[in-house]
């Protein structure tokens, strides 16, 4: 086998494992960090597709940032160890059935997709995409890729992007500060 | 691609030295425990309460939540700060009004107190 095919099935087992982790854990602590380890996956497996910049994003922000407001989470609803409840629930047996009509729908397409595509298309050149012509100039890099595309042919949506990042922003004092006042 | 070897190794050498140092020690240590050694404690002290047994201040994930939006907004500028030198002062004029409405949003968070402790 190749060495990326190799790291490939290795992310993605790391991914799957992480992700059944964070289920079947009885400590949402342990689940917390499973689905750390399904992150790492991720963005192991976006440096395999030459996007740098998502991974390093992966990693900033969701193994950073969202993982620190689930750990808070954690925290603050105070859940103990459920001991006494039944591992599997009733809905068990609807749930895998549902689980894998979903599967052989997802799977359908995406094996139609490959086969329709097979012989078409060439596959996309990764590295084709960390490549950005300005002019006579060639510049290398996924980073610089995205830079040159974000803030050029998609400067409203980055500029709205500042608006949601706002609105998070005095949501969560408004609610925050409200909640404070009502239990200090 | 094979910039990454290094990095593997890296990673591989973080994931393994853990194991080592626990399998090395559990084949060396004595092994003599008692309920008493095998309790958890805290500065000698055992713990007269559980964790969850205590109400946490809604404040700490209001500061989780601000520090998520401020991650996000420092993502945006390394994609910028890589091509400062071509996007030129357009560049520098769209970062400027996207850090403008969001120290916007940081005033009013000051000026609320949502960054004080008391």
């Amino acid at each position: 086998m190749e060495p990326g095919l190799f790291f490939f099935w290795l992310f993605s087992a790391v991914v799957v494992v992480g992700a059944v982790g964070v289920v079947v854990m009885r400590q949402p602590i342990h689940s917390a960090l499973f689905l750390l380890l399904s992150f790492l996956g991720v963005a192991c497996l976006y440096v395999q597709a030459r996007a740098e910049l998502v991974a390093a994003v992966q990693v900033l922000v969701y193994a950073g940032g969202v993982m620190v407001l689930f750990l808070y989470t954690i925290m603050l609803v105070n859940v103990k160890r459920q001991r006494t409840e039944r591992y599997l629930h009733r809905q068990a047996v609807p749930a895998l059935g549902f689980g894998f009509l979903f599967l052989l729908v997802v799977g359908g397409v995406v094996v139609n997709e490959a086969r329709a595509l097979a012989g078409k298309a060439p596959a996309a050149d990764p590295a084709a995409l960390a490549t950005t012509v300005i002019g006579s100039e060639t510049v290398l890099g996924n980073t610089q890729a995205v830079g040159w595309v974000l803030y050029r042919d998609y400067l409203l949506p980055f500029e709205i992007a500042s608006l949601f990042l706002l609105v998070a922003m005095i949501g969560a004092v408004v609610l925050g500060k409200r909640t404070m006042e009502r239990f200090d | 691609m094979q910039s990454y070897i290094p990095i593997l190794f890296f990673a591989a050498i973080a994931a393994l030295f853990p194991i080592a140092i626990l399998v090395v020690m559990a084949l060396l240590r004595a092994k003599a425990p008692n309920p008493t050694k095998l309790s958890p404690y805290e500065c000698g002290i055992a713990s007269a309460t559980d964790a969850h047994d205590h109400r946490f201040s809604v404040r700490y994930y209001l500061i989780a939540v601000l520090f998520v939006v401020f991650d996000v907004e420092t993502v945006f500028l390394f994609p910028w700060a890589v091509m400062y030198d071509k996007l030129l002062l357009f560049g520098l004029i769209e970062m400027a009004v996207f850090l403008y409405i969001l120290v916007l949003g940081y005033v009013y968070v000051w000026k609320r107190g949502a960054l004080s402790w008391a």
